[in-house]
């Protein structure tokens, strides 16, 4: 079978690996690189569990093929906390227990990291349509929604 | 074990992107199939190439439909072409006036071209309207169209505006109407080696105003049950003299009737006029009984979308 | 005998310290960095991928099955079948809230003689890449006889309807019916003669109600890991609700003992009942077993959609009396629910709660389990219990319009309370249902104004709760810390909560206790997360182990003290003196008591193995505003307000975060989710993109009340609360679509195709 090889960056440091052309990106970073904290929920774009960031762009990394990131930064949930400080929005995200069985966690915190790095002051409205493709089961998105709004506030400084 | 099998054939793939052949196994080995390439050209001649030297062939530009009807093996395609390292396929230009657009264009990156948003905002936002804010920084316009769904949101924006699609092939260039590419469900007008390589958007009269509106039963990530897409241009006494309807989801094809049309033209897009498209476009709707909407509720709700997406398109013309 | 059992009880602190606070989830920070382990996250050395083959006809007999081809297939390591399994014999085990029998659970996991629905697993590979096993799924052949098949549950219970088993009888009529059929069984909840409350009653609203099946959505798709060693030791890692339940299943099908398979609990990505059955982790055990390699099988979505867990579809009569003044005289229902496959519909539940929101003298309930050509049916949050509601609370809507009553005012003059004799059978003690109608009736979402097509509709519901086998371990480390072992995998927060009950009891810092959850060879047997009992029931085992620690702590300081036992209390985390005449001594910590565990008689533990009762039922009332487009039958939610009795609430953030996903899974169920089958009896939306959960755009802030009447038999007063914010949702969404425009629709989803041709039928065009 062939195999391709792909250099990329993800979460600041160089990688290698090999991959089929019918895995996705979704599929590198779980099955060859061991980065599961990114999940699957549907491997169709419908759910967002898998959200990464590509290039500075939010994607669902099952709509991307490993072959396609050469030379691209890749940016996933475990890069998110600087060293042993959690990031503002995983804080928020505990205090306003904004999470329940945590699987859809990860893909919306990338997500929401990346709307605050877009729009520091984003409205509810604004917020629920950015976070329209993370689907979240557990907790009716009240307290998601909060919580972002809320980190958002502090990261202004109010 | 593997083996280094060199040099992407050739056609440009980045060095970083090299192959390797694992001797362990075949891909043709009992399975029957034939084993899935992925290419990244650099040129749209070297992609043209590829795509002409293989009948199951596919383009990936976005992804967002090919990676999942892979998924769901709905095709199996022998080869990917990955047309995003093409520099013409991936930018916006200006052009006699119009635009530009690649056809790798991403509905993100159209969404921050400040120029092209305030001349045709209607295109934009049915583009803006795919998916999630997750797949608008992967979908194509492109894509979109070729994907050649019934229900593409983009594409009745774009019959509306007037758009050309630019097609490369072995034979050269040529230029065709949006309308004439996709001709039904997963099929289009494009010859074998052919793709879809950028869209013209003319350029636009004064006081002309786009929109596209579209009906879904969420708010957000669902496909299409109707859409409707409409660009009208008024005088300076605003009387509409130029109008172009097109309706997405409610045939095999987007649709453009005329009748929609002259309903608005020689009108102050008043209600009279409203109302006379409405039942114009409710008229030409020929939809089906599916899992997202009956027949009976696409052909009322058409004539709702066009008439609101009129509305705004109508505003819009007043304020350009 | 429990040692909980023997215990000197103390009285419990009137001043709560933690309960009733929100502290920081244990699980968190693993849960927000991406480092918590779910199913598919495990990696072994050597791990293959597997998949499963499934039918594409929704009834099919299964002639042959070829997997020669696929085993010849490079890189795939082993194959399995129906061959690879002893049958079954016929023998009903309980599952949650519900009961299955084995001998379906062997055909639900693997099909024998049929393929019962579209989605039906056939056979599983197990092979070196995950690609490599889907090709090698495409080189199995399968002899199918094409059956034909039956979805809808009125069809399936015609006497002409294809035949799903030849060999079922209906129980539970008289005389004893000489065909089969596919109605499993016929039911009734009865209290009172109906005849004679109808014949009471002034008004008699009568109707009928149609639900889709609909699923529980949980965005973690079914995953497992299982390893088979050569000394024939199993080891499994799952995403369940209730592992020692894994490991009863799969040691059974495989025909191992309980002693010889460990099943680990992986963190658990939503389940609501979906996950209380099992699919995967038989098939990856004997797929291991054949090979020798660990292997991982990881549902993709559309698999999830088609051979797991919906709830059932439903057919369902309602006639409800009421005198003038507002009193019900009689309430009546039959309720038809789909089973799928195989029998076990939650139509019992929901005949027990159909009317048990109110306090009624005359009541009869009649249901009917249907076997269909659907996948096996699984729990969903208050299983039937929302499905009777809808049905129910709709009527209810009409006779408080009908009787010219507010609808809030209509079900407190009815309303269930202390000592409220339930149709089902018990009496209730001290309930929350009139607490919950006066919550939502003070509330101020309940008197905003409302705008052209606007409406507001108002619905109640109830879920029983539930107890069970519970085994707790808390072990006294030696610096004073506490670990504490539960059997009960959490699913939202259950393990933080739990910890702060024993923080309290032991009068310490909830963030010096950690609580695991144990694997299956940790612990006495565990009932599953389900019925809403987690919280509850290991809560209350936990207190109970906390009280046995707490003894021992006394003793060893009594015996410092050289002192009786009796003249030791504790309190803060220290053992004083009872008072100055048992002594003069400087309290001990806990700290201080751990530190010479060794040297007073070793080790420090609590263990409690017991089978809790006592579960308190919660009632919820709900209040929801919607906003109708009267051009495309779109329904806005504007505004929603649920009220739910929590007994008490250990940590509030965590149980209106309860009452908030309940909510909003019910307006999915309300607006827009449904199975759809094409003509074959295949689902023809099985993915997240048809079939259509809510999104969080779709959707306003959900506002939480959180009752507290406290359940007595629970030292903290805690009731069950996961489950009931999703009974009343659909009703209360078609009560406000009436509000807003006068069109009453009596079936789910309240979709804009049906919500357009019902206005549309009502303005005559």
């Amino acid at each position: 079978m062939t195999r391709y090889h792909v250099s990329a960056t993800v979460n600041g440091d160089e990688i290698d690996f090999l991959c089929e052309p019918e895995q996705t990106l979704l599929d590198v970073l779980r099955d060859e690189l061991h980065l599961t904290g990114t999940k699957e929920g549907c491997a169709s774009g419908d759910c967002g569990a898998c959200s990464v960031m590509l290039d500075g762009r939010l994607v669902c990394s099952c709509l991307v093929t490993g072959a396609e990131v050469g030379d691209c930064a890749i940016e996933t949930i475990e890069g998110m906390a600087d060293g042993e400080r959690l990031h503002p929005l995983q804080q928020k995200f505990l205090d306003h227990a904004a999470l329940q069985c945590g699987y859809c966690t990860p893909g919306l915190l990338v997500a929401a990291k990346a709307l605050l790095e877009r729009n520091p002051d984003p409205t509810e409205t604004e917020t629920r349509y950015w976070l329209a493709g993370n689907l979240c089961r557990c907790t009716g998105y009240d307290k998601i929604v909060r919580a972002v709004l809320d980190t958002a506030a502090e990261m202004r400084g109010e | 074990m593997t083996t280094f099998r060199g040099a992407n054939c050739g056609l440009g793939a980045k060095p970083v992107c090299s192959v390797f052949t694992d001797t362990g196994s075949n891909a043709t080995e009992g399975s029957g199939g034939v084993e899935m390439r992925y290419e990244a050209p650099e040129t749209m001649k070297a992609a043209v190439a590829l795509l002409a030297s293989d009948e199951h062939g596919r383009v990936l530009a976005g992804g967002t439909d090919l990676l999942v009807q892979l998924r769901a093996d709905t095709i199996e395609p022998s080869l990917v072409v990955d047309i995003k390292k093409i520099d013409e396929m991936c930018a916006i230009t200006r052009e006699n006036g119009g635009f530009r657009i690649g056809a790798a264009v991403t509905g993100a990156e159209l969404g921050e071209h400040e120029a092209f948003k305030s001349v045709w905002p209607g295109v934009v936002e049915a583009l803006e309207l795919i998916g999630s804010t997750q797949i608008q920084g992967r979908a194509t316009m492109g894509g979109n169209l070729c994907n050649a769904s019934p229900a593409a949101d983009s594409v009745p924006a774009m019959i509306a505006a007037g758009a050309i699609a630019t097609i490369e092939g072995p034979d050269g260039r040529r230029d065709v109407p949006v309308g004439e590419v996709a001709t039904g469900p997963g099929r289009t007008s494009l010859r074998a080696g052919e793709l879809v390589a950028s869209f013209l958007f003319p350029e636009q009269a004064p006081r002309t105003g786009d929109a596209y509106l579209r009906f879904i039963p969420r708010t957000e990530m669902d496909i299409a049950v109707v859409g409707a897409g409409v660009c009208l241009t008024l005088d300076d006494s605003d009387v509409c003299v130029a109008a172009k309807v097109s309706l997405g989801a409610v045939a095999a094809r987007a649709l453009a009737p005329e009748a929609a049309a002259k309903a608005l033209i020689g009108t102050p897009v008043d209600d009279a006029a409203l109302a006379e498209l409405s039942r114009a476009a409710s008229a030409a709707a020929q939809p089906i009984d599916d899992k997202r909407g009956t027949r009976e509720f696409r052909i009322q709700v058409t004539g709702v979308m066009a008439r609101r997406a009129a509305e705004t398109a109508l505003a819009r013309a007043k304020g350009a | 005998m429990s040692a909980a059992e023997d215990l000197d009880y103390q009285e419990k602190p009137h001043e709560l310290k933690w309960v009733g606070t929100n502290v920081a989830r244990t699980d968190g920070v693993d849960k927000v960095t991406g480092r918590a382990r779910f199913g598919a996250d495990l990696i072994m050395s050597g791990m293959l991928f597997g998949a499963v083959l499934r039918s594409p006809h929704a009834h099919a007999r299964i002639n042959g099955i070829d997997t020669s081809r696929a085993e010849a297939l490079k890189g795939v390591k082993a194959v399995v079948t129906r061959n690879d399994f002893e049958d079954q014999p016929s023998e009903m085990i309980q599952v949650g809230e519900l009961t299955v029998n084995i001998r379906d659970v062997i055909r639900n996991v693997l099909a024998r003689e049929k393929a019962m629905y579209d989605g039906h697993a056939v056979a599983a590979v197990a092979a070196t890449s995950a690609s490599i096993a889907r090709k090698a799924l495409k080189l199995i052949e399968v002899d199918y006889e094409v059956l034909p098949h039956v979805i809808d549950v009125v069809e399936a219970m015609k006497p002409d309807a294809p035949l799903l088993d030849e060999k079922q009888f209906t129980d539970g009529v008289d005389p004893k019916p000489d065909k089969p059929s596919n109605v499993a069984k016929r039911l009734e909840i009865k209290l009172g003669d109906v005849e004679k409350g109808f014949a009471e009653a002034d008004v008699v609203i009568e109707r009928e109600y149609k639900t889709r099946p609909v699923h529980q959505g949980y965005i973690e798709p079914h995953a497992c890991v299982a390893s088979y060693t050569e000394d024939g030791q199993g080891e499994v890692w799952c995403s369940t609700p209730g592992h020692f339940l894994v490991r009863a299943i799969t040691s059974r099908l495989c025909g191992i003992e309980v002693s010889k398979l460990k099943v680990t609990a992986s963190e658990i990505g939503g389940g609501f009942g979906g996950k209380n059955i099992v699919y995967l982790e038989p098939l990856a055990l004997a797929l291991s077993r054949k090979c020798g390699r660990p292997v991982k099988i990881a549902m993709h979505r559309s698999e999830v959609f088609r051979a797991t867990g919906p709830t059932s579809g439903a057919h369902m009569k309602v006639k409800i009396g009421a005198r003038r003044d507002g009193r019900i005289t009689a309430g009546w229902a039959e309720l038809m629910f789909q089973a799928g496959a195989f029998p076990g519909s939650p139509v019992f539940p929901a005949a027990m709660c159909a009317y048990a929101c109110y306090d009624l003298e005359n009541v009869l309930v009649i249901g009917y389990d249907v076997i269909a050509n659907r996948p096996k049916t699984t729990a969903y949050r208050a299983p039937g219990a929302q499905i009777s509601a809808f049905a129910v609370e709709s009527a209810m809507d009409e006779m408080a319009r009908a009787l010219g009553i507010d609808p809030v005012d209509f079900r407190l003059m009815n309303a269930a309370k202390e000592g409220t004799k339930a149709a089902y059978g018990p009496t209730f003690g001290p309930v929350g249902q009139v607490e919950t109608l006066k919550a939502i009736k003070n509330h101020p979402n309940y008197r905003v104004p409302l705008g052209p097509n606007q409406g507001r509709g108002v619905a109640s519901g109830f879920w029983f709760n539930i107890g069970g086998e519970t085994s707790v371990t808390m072990n006294v480390n030696d610096d004073g810390t506490i670990a504490l072992t539960v059997g009960n995998p959490d699913l939202s927060g259950t393990r933080t909560s739990i910890s702060v009950m024993a923080a309290e009891e032991l009068g310490i810092d909830p963030e010096r206790i950690r609580p695991a959850v144990g694997d299956t060879t940790s612990l006495g047997f565990n009932f599953i997360s389900a019925g809403s009992r987690t919280t509850f029931a290991v809560g209350k085992a936990t207190v109970d182990a906390a009280r046995v620690v707490i003894g021992e702590l006394r003793a060893r300081a009594a015996a410092a003290w050289n002192i009786p036992v009796e003249a030791v209390v504790w309190e803060d985390g220290r053992a004083r003196p009872a008072s100055s005449n048992a002594g003069d001594f400087e309290p001990l910590s806990l700290e201080d008591i751990a530190r010479d565990a060794k040297k007073t008689g070793g080790p420090i533990a609590g263990h409690v193995e017991t089978n809790v009762s006592g579960a308190g039922p919660s009632f919820a009332t709900e209040a929801v505003d919607v906003e109708v487009d009267p051009e495309t039958g779109h329904i806005k939610i504007l505004r929603f307000t649920a009220a739910q009795d929590a007994g008490r609430a250990i940590q509030p953030n965590l149980v209106e975060g309860q009452y908030q996903g309940a909510a909003v899974q019910g307006i999915g169920w309300a607006l827009n989710e449904e199975y759809i089958y094409d003509e074959r009896g295949r689902m023809e939306n099985p993915g997240f993109l048809d079939y259509r959960m809510p999104v969080a755009s779709d959707l306003p802030m959900i506002d939480a009340v959180i009752v507290e009447v406290p359940n007595p038999n629970h030292p903290y007063g805690v009731r069950g609360i996961g489950e009931t914010s999703i009974v009343p949702v659909m009703a209360a969404v078609a009560n406000a679509l009436e509000d807003a425009t006068g069109v009453r629709i009596q079936e789910l989803p309240l979709s804009p195709p049906r919500v357009l041709k019902a206005l549309n039928e009502k303005n005559g065009s």
